[in-house]
């Protein structure tokens, strides 16, 4: 019943859940071996769109709540290091390949 | 309102952009703008949720930018001081990181519901929860496969007698809790709260422990798609599109990533995480009688410089003793001196697939050398003599003969079609597979004992005298 009422009131999410998957399946389906590495690193990068979690955790904390600024403040760095960690080491590999065309 | 539909509208744009950078990255003439158009769209996607409208929010805006610029720099240095070869293990710890925020967001729901007496329905329960299994297993078991490829732990040493079964049993365990908490509700168990994380942690490590050698990028890839579905269900918490958009492209891209992996090795992904490989080939035949014939250092370099094409096959060992710039000198003698040189590259060569043009594209090989699988084997039945640094299972002809093998049927480099086979290797140890290789007794075949990188450099000099 629960499931049932969840279903029915969340009807556009499972809808874009759905898409969205859809669409990660098919943007990658074909590609190159060279690339597998890269692409997993820049798709590592995009997971760290966590990190909106946790700016929204922190923007909306008490100022003297500690222990939720702390949560999120560590959250937010893990997030960053994640994402722009992910995509600067993305770089450095591909731009390896640009080198020699 | 203007202000809330341009923040909509900058979360749309994120979330196009996430979808473009996966499609750029799949080609190898785009692959490095999309990854700056994703770098981009996740930057506006950051200021989006930084200046977004809320009601009553303290925003705490000091500390938010102290968390960016300390993580920015820390993800920044980390990224650029890291060596090519070490690649695939910083990978997997960005990643488990990633899958730490979630754990830490799902944590602070639960702690806020139970400090300020509000409680989640059950569909919120179930997501938190969810959250908090799936972002607990990326971290540990990210962090576990650093651990491996780095070399901190070696692979299999805590793995326990029927290791599947225990991780089963784990595995039902928290469901069980997860189930409890849903049923008493999240505000009446804390304790079990508690304990359910802390198995989630525990099944991380216990989903990675029995995993090793050939077969930690599918796991990387795996705890990639594990971290992605980890922000999706963060992002449902949020009730934010553009994390459960990004997170759930990850998460399939991942799967697919994972399975296209499993394929070049002829295996299914259930095997690979059962780990039920090693140890293995019950029919593996008996070598004692064969002999090993071994070729010096003078006899290998006049071959190789009087020879019309040679082509190398590079593998793990060659990542290992970072051999790449030396592998290159020798190419480059060879090629002044009219010999074609190519090389051919395994799908799994290497740590992950495509590491191995990564490290070889460092060394400034040209691309057009770098051979495919079925164009390798094209040119090795034409080749005078195939080279193999630090190769072993990818090599294997028990992989097309012998069907008791436990690589039967893994698509191999025909390397015995060429003339000549020269062997690069260590030792006699057989490779990550933990199976003989019937190639180093193959009449074509001759050994050149020692460190990749020492050979080579060897082979520079001896080269250098002819």
């Amino acid at each position: 019943m629960e499931f049932i009422q969840f279903f029915n009131e969340n009807i556009v999410l499972i809808y874009l859940l759905i898409f969205a998957a859809i669409l990660g399946f098919e943007v990658i389906s074909k590609v190159p071996t060279v690339l597998h590495t890269p692409l997993m690193s820049g798709s590592n990068a995009i997971s760290g769109v966590v990190i909106i979690g946790a700016i929204l955790l922190l923007r909306t904390a008490r100022s003297d709540d500690y222990l939720t600024l702390s949560l999120g403040f560590i959250g937010v760095v893990l997030g960053m290091i994640n994402a722009a960690g992910g995509f600067a080491v993305t770089n450095r590999m591909l731009e390896m390949f640009k080198k020699k065309k | 309102m203007v202000f809330q539909f341009i923040i909509y509208l900058a979360y749309l744009f994120g979330a196009l952009t996430f979808v473009w950078a996966l499609r750029m990255l799949s080609s190898p003439e785009t692959a490095r703008r999309g990854n700056i158009v994703g770098a981009i769209g996740m930057g506006v996607a950051i200021l989006a949720a930084m200046v977004a409208p809320m009601n009553g929010a303290s925003n705490n805006y000091i500390w938010i930018i102290a968390a960016l610029v300390v993580g920015g720099w820390i993800g920044i240095v980390a990224s650029y001081r890291v060596k090519m070869t070490a690649m695939p293990q910083m990978v997997a710890v960005f990643n488990g990181l990633g899958g730490a925020c979630a754990v830490l967001l799902a944590a602070s729901e639960i702690i806020n519901a139970n400090s300020f007496n509000y409680t989640p329905n059950f569909a919120q329960t179930t997501n938190i929860l969810f959250t908090l299994l799936v972002g607990g297993v990326t971290f540990t078991g990210s962090m576990l496969a650093y651990a491996k490829l780095e070399e901190l732990l070696k692979d299999n040493k805590f793995v326990l007698p029927k290791h599947a079964i225990f991780n089963l049993v784990l595995l039902v365990v928290i469901l069980a809790m997860g189930i409890y908490i849903l049923v008493v509700g999240l505000d009446n168990s804390m304790l079990m709260a508690v304990a359910f994380a802390v198995l989630s942690l525990l099944y991380g490590i216990s989903f990675v422990v029995p995993i090793g050698g050939a077969d930690m990028p599918v796991v990387i890839a795996l705890l990639n798609a594990f971290s992605g579905i980890s922000a999706m269900a963060a992002g449902i918490i949020y009730d934010n599109r553009i994390m459960i958009v990004g997170g759930i492209l990850v998460g399939a891209s991942g799967v697919i990533l994972a399975m296209l992996m499993c394929q070049a090795m002829n295996r299914s992904l259930l095997n690979v995480l059962v780990g039920g490989f090693g140890g293995g080939g019950s029919s593996a035949k008996a070598a004692g009688d064969q002999v090993v014939r071994e070729i010096s250092l003078n006899e290998s370099a006049i071959q190789l410089f009087y020879s019309q094409s040679v082509v190398f096959v590079p593998g793990y060992g060659l990542a290992v003793a970072q051999a790449q710039k030396v592998c290159k000198e020798v190419d480059d003698i060879l090629t002044a001196n009219g010999v074609d040189v190519k090389y051919a590259i395994h799908p799994v060569a290497g740590r992950m697939p495509g590491h191995m043009n990564v490290l070889l594209a460092e060394a400034d090989v040209p691309y057009p050398k770098l051979l495919d699988l079925d164009d390798a084997n094209a040119a090795l039945a034409n080749a005078d003599i195939a080279v193999i640094i630090g190769a072993n299972d990818v090599v294997n002809p028990a992989a097309e003969d012998d069907p008791g093998s436990p690589i039967y049927g893994m698509p191999v480099l025909k390397v015995w079609d060429a003339k000549h086979v020269i062997v690069l290797k260590r030792s006699m140890r057989s490779g990550y597979a933990g199976i003989e290789n019937p190639l180093f007794f193959h009449k074509k075949t001759r050994m050149l004992f020692g460190d990749a990188k020492d050979t080579l450099t060897k082979l520079t000099s001896e080269l250098k005298t002819l």
